[in-house]
């Protein structure tokens, strides 16, 4: 049994403009100690799909499908079930370390409040523990600062207090929601590193999420990119970057700066997400895609293997020798 | 933190002079003084009525007289009850209202608090629709249209309660002047409350809370309740000043002998040092919630820790 399977996820939104859906059909599998990428523009539904899982969507929203931790599905489940696998097996980090952190608490109390609810430690047991993992995640003097409150702390500090907390009850899953976009780049770096050797330490399990391909290369064994709420193509890291089969993430590819492709112009996506009340009848990167058919506009395309490496699941009706003859030529 | 506090005392002197010497002024620019009636007084006794309280004096010296004697805690005489002074005056009024508005507040504080937390949590409940009616109706009818309507009710139709008045401390004469001020109250705390929780409910730290796996309980009362509590403490201070020191028209419904009625006298009677006293303390009392506002954020937020 994988760690966590999911099957088919949506989530659906009712706006007043009507039930918009966010995510739809996302599936992917996830045994320890690996890494998947989820990577897609703002709007795609990246962030939504995590949330649904950890049980954190806005009041409005609903999924749908499953989303099975070691069998157990974590959607159906009672808010006490579930209580006791987040923040304990499943745990997460959120994208803005600054207001991620509660400003009226002390660090020490929202470090070991998690440790005295999923492991019955005392305070003080708690407090070593805590100090510990802050030492993990390299903050100096750790066991003063833990006393402080999170405005007295850096961006980039914020964010390792973010993940210490997160490993406090060695999670097997850890769920990254970007973690490195709201901090500067030497910094982003070092908490990828801090990340990779974590994982290597604890044997965890990472969903990062993200729309720096660069972060994905660096992390993950297998990627997902997602566009307008559905999964456009799935399969291993190398495979999605070095022969990439779909034309949206040939495009996020050729939109990314290269220093090894010295010259090259960089050639931006035309064109805007779809609007998600409003979503088209078939592929949602339709109107931006230039290999663009009829056929795009009105069927939605299968999530299936493709040709050329049935590694590689495509969503797209253009067959990948079509899509490489063209791009050859042009 | 204490410095902060000192350096706020310290404050409070200068504002209290402009307070005393802006109404000073004010007062004797209305037209019309404390001895001007129907029946023609004679320019003798005039004239010695004027100099018994220093009104033949030029406008300056009144005033240093005035700050002199305030300085010894002294409030001065009543120009119109010859035999009261002022601080009599108060000493009889202010415990009044201190009890009736200081009963009222309390329960204003905790009804408003609770019941907000209980209607942003549950919203769209039967229990959050009735906060929110409550909050509309104290918004949108003045006290002195609730009063009547509760003495029409508890004293003339059920006749359970005495339609206003007051008798040496009885409990009952104080029910509904307490029931009046803690709706008007709760409605204003309610309604803050139920908004600010809900906005805190919404918040990133609040999801990193609930990622955590805490139970709803510990999320509010650890989490949320401090943050939200913040907007709260800003309309609880003037809501106390006014509740504290005499709240005028609910005074007037009910005529309780209390500072509001006493303002109201002073000021038609053009009873100079009344005024003044009354202005004096309610000042005091204004400065000094306050502070206590200012020292209520510095414990809840540790960034305002000057």
């Amino acid at each position: 049994m994988s760690l966590l399977k999911v099957n088919n996820l949506g989530v659906q939104f009712q706006t007043p403009d009507g039930m918009v859906n966010a995510v739809n059909g996302v599936s992917f599998e996830l045994d320890a100690g690996q890494t998947l990428g989820i990577v897609g523009e703002s709007g795609s539904g990246k962030s939504q799909s995590v949330l649904a899982m950890m049980g954190l969507l806005a009041k409005n929203g609903r999924p749908t499908g499953e989303a099975l931790y070691k069998g157990q599905n974590l959607l159906t489940m009672s808010p006490k079930q579930l209580n006791g696998i987040r923040g304990d097996r499943i745990s997460m980090i959120f994208q803005d370390p600054m207001t991620s952190l509660n400003p009226y608490l002390t660090v020490e109390r929202q470090m070991t409040e998690v440790l005295e609810l999923h492991k019955g430690m005392t305070r003080k047991q708690a407090k070593k523990r805590a100090i510990e993992l802050l030492e993990a995640v390299r903050i100096p003097e750790a066991a003063r600062r833990i006393d402080m409150y999170p405005h007295e702390f850096s961006g980039g500090m914020r964010q390792r207090v973010m993940i210490a907390m997160a490993l406090l009850c060695e999670p097997e899953v850890l769920i990254a929601d970007e973690p490195t976009t709201a901090l500067d780049v030497t910094v982003q770096a070092q908490i990828l590193t801090l990340l990779k050797e974590l994982q290597r330490d604890f044997g965890t399990a990472i969903v990062m999420i993200t729309h720096d391909l660069g972060v994905v290369a660096g992390l993950c064994e297998k990627v997902m990119v997602m566009y307008g709420g559905r999964v456009m193509e799935y399969g291993t890291a190398n495979d999605i970057f070095y022969q990439p089969s779909h034309p949206y993430t040939i495009g996020l590819l050729g939109a990314l700066p290269r220093l090894d492709h010295d010259g090259d112009a960089l050639v931006s996506i035309p064109g805007n997400p779809p609007n998600m009340a409003n979503m088209p009848k078939g592929c949602p990167f339709t109107e931006r895609c230039a290999h663009a058919s009829a056929q795009c506009a009105d069927v939605l395309p299968g999530l299936l293997p493709s040709a050329a490496n049935p590694a590689v699941l495509r969503a797209c009706h253009k067959p990948v020798a079509e899509l490489k003859l063209e791009l050859s030529h042009g | 933190m204490w410095s902060y506090a000192f350096r706020r005392v310290l404050m409070t002197i200068p504002t209290l002079l402009l307070v005393i010497t802006v109404c000073y002024l004010m007062l004797h620019a209305t037209p019309g003084g404390p001895f001007d009636s129907e029946r023609k007084i004679s320019a003798a006794v005039m004239a010695n009525l004027q100099a018994k309280y220093h009104l033949d004096l030029p406008l300056w010296q009144q005033y240093l007289y005035y700050l002199k004697s305030l300085l010894q805690g002294d409030l001065g005489a009543s120009f119109r009850y010859a035999d009261w002074s002022v601080n009599d005056l108060v000493a009889n009024a202010l415990p009044i209202s201190a009890l009736i508005g200081g009963t009222a507040l309390l329960l204003s504080v905790v009804i408003g608090i609770v019941l907000g937390t209980i209607a942003a949590l549950r919203q769209n409940s039967l229990i959050d629709y009735f906060v929110m009616l409550i909050g509309n109706l104290g918004s949108a009818f003045p006290s002195f249209v609730i009063g009547p309507v509760l003495i029409l009710v508890f004293a003339i139709w059920l006749a359970w309660l005495p339609a206003g008045g007051w008798n040496d401390y009885q409990v009952h004469y104080m029910v509904l002047p307490i029931a009046l001020l803690t709706f008007i109250n709760v409605s204003t705390i309610g309604r803050v409350m139920r908004g600010s929780l809900i906005e805190v409910m919404n918040s990133n730290f609040i999801r990193t809370a609930k990622a955590k796996g805490l139970p709803m309980r510990t999320i509010v009362m650890r989490h949320a309740l401090k943050p939200a509590l913040m907007p709260v403490i800003s309309v609880v201070g003037p809501i106390a000043i006014s509740t504290i020191t005499g709240a005028v028209v609910t005074e007037s419904v009910f005529s309780l002998p209390g500072l509001g009625k006493l303002i109201i006298n002073g000021a038609s009677n053009r009873d100079y040092t009344l005024v003044l006293g009354l202005v004096v303390l309610v000042t005091v009392v204004a400065v000094l919630i306050n502070l206590l506002v200012d020292l209520c954020y510095a414990l809840l937020d540790p960034k305002i820790r000057y």
